[in-house]
Order: structure tokens, then sequence, then C-alpha cells
């Protein structure tokens, strides 16, 4: 409902729109269609009134008897057939159109939007009052976006796909566009990128798991082949590194114009760095690799905290976006003290300016955060992050072992569990381990 | 691996200081078509090391580009189209990437370059 409505009242929201959603209304993803409105009322008698008093100087232009025209009716809540269209339409006979009615190819669409105030709401709210609103069609969002992009026919899924509506949510908010340069550090299959291509931004990615981006899953279906297959550019670069340690070239800065991205948090999928676990926790001697098993070898990886990636995120976005580039990208929350208001991570180059919640389940939910790069990263803040960064990792250890963990609240909040389920679980499972354990 | 990729990267091996620029080693090259883009390209002018990529660019078989640049040249679309040619078409399909200073080679595999370092380089 609120997305027809969203349409139907936006000449109150334009002011606080995207600007150049006039120029481009085919970007929009929620925005069903953007409309003149001639007139609105509670029946049709006070919608004519309506419509009779909008100036005749702003309906002329569109009435000229060289211009075509048709009337579209759009009902919410009720589905009219259509000889109830038809009579819709007869009724506004008294607009003096001179031009001539094309159904195919009109110069002008008017539509006639309703809702319904009959008695079953089909399990909705119910409509407070019957409104009617007749308006001019300026633009209409690309209808055929999401059906073409929706997951279900992508050839090369990941279990953390981004869904095609999100991803455009993403992009838009990231104000992909040509010539723009966006990146993704865990780009996966390339879901969030191929929104970012479709507005024309070009695009660049990076993932730690060297199978998702490399092999995918046969010649024809991996991330090159997502793009391919919507006839989109392919990214200008791929490459398989940690986030945790970026293979940056020292000096190197402000490339992007956007980053988006979403995290591993380590719900469906858990996040990975570069040393292993033992390496980690520093109790064995780094291991290092033989001479002849170099070629080829697989370097084990750590577990890696949705904490701790933020964090290298964010200074990732710091020094690698331009001045008013955007960072977007999801965080999860769990809703267990409700009281509380979510603390979102901050860095002192950057400004929130959207926090945009979906709610995934009773106790978990995420936010989508857009963060504006509004200082730049000189060398102090360099300094301050890098210190920050080295008492970070140090607490680190603790905070992993004291197991504030992501996976557990979502998956076995402790309030449900009494110290004895707790208690018999761990004896018949001693070593109950899950990727991602650790977030 | 496009050469704007290859102008980013260096070898971040603990204790090496001169990691960039990375040599090319050359098994499978390709062209790749990308849109031209104006605008693009004059911004990325001022981010790259611009010897790093003649250099990379030769290695490539591909000489038309300068030695010696200033921002006057961004006024000419001729050395545009070259700049984007080298710094976005010029593709390493298979290959390597190789460390200035310990010759540690990183291999490009169906033009992605795997930088992850092993447990005894972190």
């Amino acid at each position: 409902m609120s997305i027809t409505c969203i349409s139907w009242h936006l000449k109150y929201f334009l002011g606080k729109l995207r600007p150049n959603i006039f120029n481009c209304p085919t970007a929009g993803i929620l925005v069903k269609g953007i409309y003149e409105l001639w007139g609105e009322g509670g029946s049709y008698e006070e919608l004519e009134d309506a419509i009779k008093s909008y100036p005749d100087d702003l309906k002329a232009p569109y009435m000229s008897s060289d211009c075509t025209f048709r009337i579209i009716i759009d009902s919410f809540g009720n589905s009219l057939t259509f000889p109830e269209q038809n009579e819709r339409i007869l009724k506004f006979a008294y607009i003096p159109f001179k031009g001539k009615v094309n159904l195919k190819k009109p110069d002008h669409k008017f539509w006639v939007m309703e809702t319904d105030d009959h008695g079953s709401t089909n399990g909705l709210p119910p409509v407070a009052e019957k409104r009617i609103f007749f308006g001019r069609e300026i633009g209409t969002a690309d209808r055929k976006l999401l059906p073409t992009y929706q997951l279900k026919s992508r050839k090369y899924l990941g279990p953390t796909a981004m869904d095609a509506e999100m991803a455009f949510l993403m992009a838009n908010q990231a104000l992909a566009a040509p010539g723009k340069l966006v990146y993704d550090p865990f780009v996966g299959t390339g879901s969030i990128l191929v929104a970012a291509a479709h507005f024309g931004a070009i695009t660049m990615g990076a993932d730690i798991d060297i199978r998702v981006v490399r092999d995918g899953r046969g010649p024809d279906c991996n991330v090159w082949s997502n793009f391919k297959q919507y006839g989109l550019p392919m990214p200008v670069g791929l490459l398989r590194a940690d986030n945790n340690l970026p293979p940056w070239r020292p000096g190197l800065k402000e490339m992007f114009d956007a980053i988006i991205c979403d995290p591993p948090y380590g719900v469906r999928a858990g996040g990975r760095k570069s040393g292993g676990r033992k390496l980690l926790k520093g109790v064995v001697a780094p291991y290092t690799v033989p001479d002849d098993k170099k070629i080829g070898h697989i370097p084990s990886t750590a577990p890696y905290s949705l904490a701790e990636c933020v964090h290298d995120l964010l200074d990732l976005a710091a020094q690698m976006l331009v001045m008013g580039g955007r960072l977007v990208y999801f965080y999860p929350v769990l809703k267990e003290n409700a009281s509380s208001k979510p603390c979102f991570p901050e860095h002192p180059c950057f400004s929130l300016i959207a926090v945009s919640e979906q709610i995934l389940s009773f106790r978990y939910s995420r936010i989508l955060l857009t963060m504006v790069k509004t200082g730049s990263y000189t060398k102090e803040v360099a300094e301050e992050a890098t210190k920050m960064h080295l008492d970070f990792k140090e607490n680190h250890l603790k905070w992993l072992e004291e197991g504030s963990l992501l996976h557990s609240g979502v998956f076995c909040p402790n309030d449900l569990q009494t110290d004895v389920v707790r208690e018999s679980k761990s004896n018949s499972d001693p070593s109950r381990k899950y990727r991602g354990k650790y977030v | 691996m496009r050469l704007l990729t290859h102008n980013m990267l260096s070898c971040n091996i603990k204790g090496v200081t001169n990691g960039f620029p990375l040599g090319l080693e050359i098994t499978k090259r390709e062209i790749k078509e990308v849109e031209f883009n104006s605008d693009f390209v004059r911004n990325m002018f001022a981010k790259i090391e611009w010897k790093a990529l003649v250099n990379a660019a030769k290695s490539m078989g591909y000489e038309e580009l300068p030695e010696e640049v200033d921002s006057s040249m961004l006024e000419s679309d001729e050395f545009l189209k070259r700049f984007h040619h080298a710094l976005l078409e010029l593709h390493l399909e298979e290959g390597a990437l190789v460390c200035p200073e310990t010759g540690r080679q990183f291999p490009v595999v169906k033009g992605i370059p795997n930088m992850l370092l092993n447990e005894d380089e972190v």
C-alpha cells in the first residue's frame, strides 16, 4: 500500500527527492510514478469541481487538438471490470480534450486512481475514506527493472546474493551513475555491482574466497556471466584480497566514488581473514610454507568478526573514497534490548545521512547505513586509525572469547535457554562448531 | 586484470617496503573494450602513477603512451583515448604479478589476481 500511496501523494514530497528524479524517473525503485495532480476528491462530483478549478493555463498544453491521449483507471483494494472502467472514463467527458484518443502510444497519459472503502480489507488496514485522484503522468519507474534482475532468473547465485530490489536501492543510495567508480570489498557473486553497473557506474570488486570470484559454477556461470546475462559492462577489476590486509599501494587514496557492500556478519556467512586460528591466538609459531609447496598453496583463514570487519571497512572507505563519496552498507542489530537505541559505527571522516531498517525476524534486523565522506583522510586521522586499530585488535581477542556472538544471538538466544538445556546441549555436542561461529 | 587495478596494487608482505609497481608476467593477454567516458578518464589522471602505467602498458605490448605528461594534455581527445585504452582495455587474462623486492609471484588466473598472502607472509 505504502508504495502506491507514495506516488499518489507524491506532490507533497517532491521537494525532498533526489533532484534528478525528474530527469530520470526510471531510476526510481520505490517510486512507482510521478504525476501532476489535476484534482482529488471523496467522490466523482468533488473530483469534477477540483479538476474544473485547476488553472486552465496548466491544463491547456495537454488538451490541444494535435496531441493524443488516453485515460487509465487504477484502483487500490478492488479490481474493476472493463465495463466499470469505461463507465468511469466516460464521467470525464467534461474535460475539454480536443485531441484524439490513442491507446497504444498516446502523447499524454492521464490516470484516475481510486482507493476503495468497501467492507473487505484483504487483510490490510481499512482505508479511512475513499479518495479519487486525477493526474497527468510525468514519468513512471521502469517496471521491467525488477522482473529482469530478480534473483530467481540469475545464473550464478550464492547463499548471500543481494536481492535485486535491495541492490538497486543500495546503488541509488550510493548515487551510482555513469563515470563513477564503485567498489564492493565483499563482492561474492557480484549482486550489488550488477545494480551499480545498471546505473552506468564502472565497477570493481574484491573477495577473499577465490572459488566464488574465479571459479563460479562453470565456464558460463560465474561473476562475469552475471554481468553478461544482462548485457552490462563487466567490472574493470576483480581481485582476491583480504579486507583486513588490503593490497593497495602506499599513498593510494580517493579512488572510489562509492563503496557499497553487505559485510559478512556471520548469520548466513561468516567473515574470514588471513591467518590461521592457531596463529591468531599466538599459541603456535607461524606456519612456514615449504618452498616446494608454495605453488597452489591455499592459505588458511581465521574468523573475522563483524566489529573488526566494520572497523577495517570504515578505514578503507575513509582512505579510498573521494570527498563527498558515499559508503553504503548493511549493519545487523539484535533487538534484545529494544529500549536502548542502537549505536552505529562512527569515523571522524564520515557523517551518517541515512539509517534504513529492514526487519528480518522478531529479534533481528539489518540496517542500511549511508555515510558521506565529509572530512579528508589526513596524516593525523591515519595515525589515529592505526592506533585504534592496534588497540582494537588487542581487545578483540578478549571480545571473541567473551562470546558476544551475533550468530548465537540470532539462532540460540540466551533467554530461551535455561541452564539445564545449555548443559545437556553441551554434553551431547561438546564441539559445537560451525563456520562463522565468531561472526 | 586491467592496468587500472595493476596501478592500485602493491605487494603487502610484512616487511616489504618497495612493493610497487608489481612486475607483469604475461601468459595470455586480451583487449576488452570498455565504453569511453572522458570525465572518468580525466578524474583518474591525477590518481594514477604515470610511470608505472607506461611501463605496464609497454610490457602488455602497447607503446603509444607518452613518457612525460602534464595536465594540459587532458585537452586532447587523442591523448584521452590512448590513456583510456591503456588504463581500462588492456587485460591480463593469465599470468602473474611479481613483487619487485622479493620476487614473490601473485598468480592472475581468469583475469583475477590473487593477492592473498600465505601464513608466513602476514
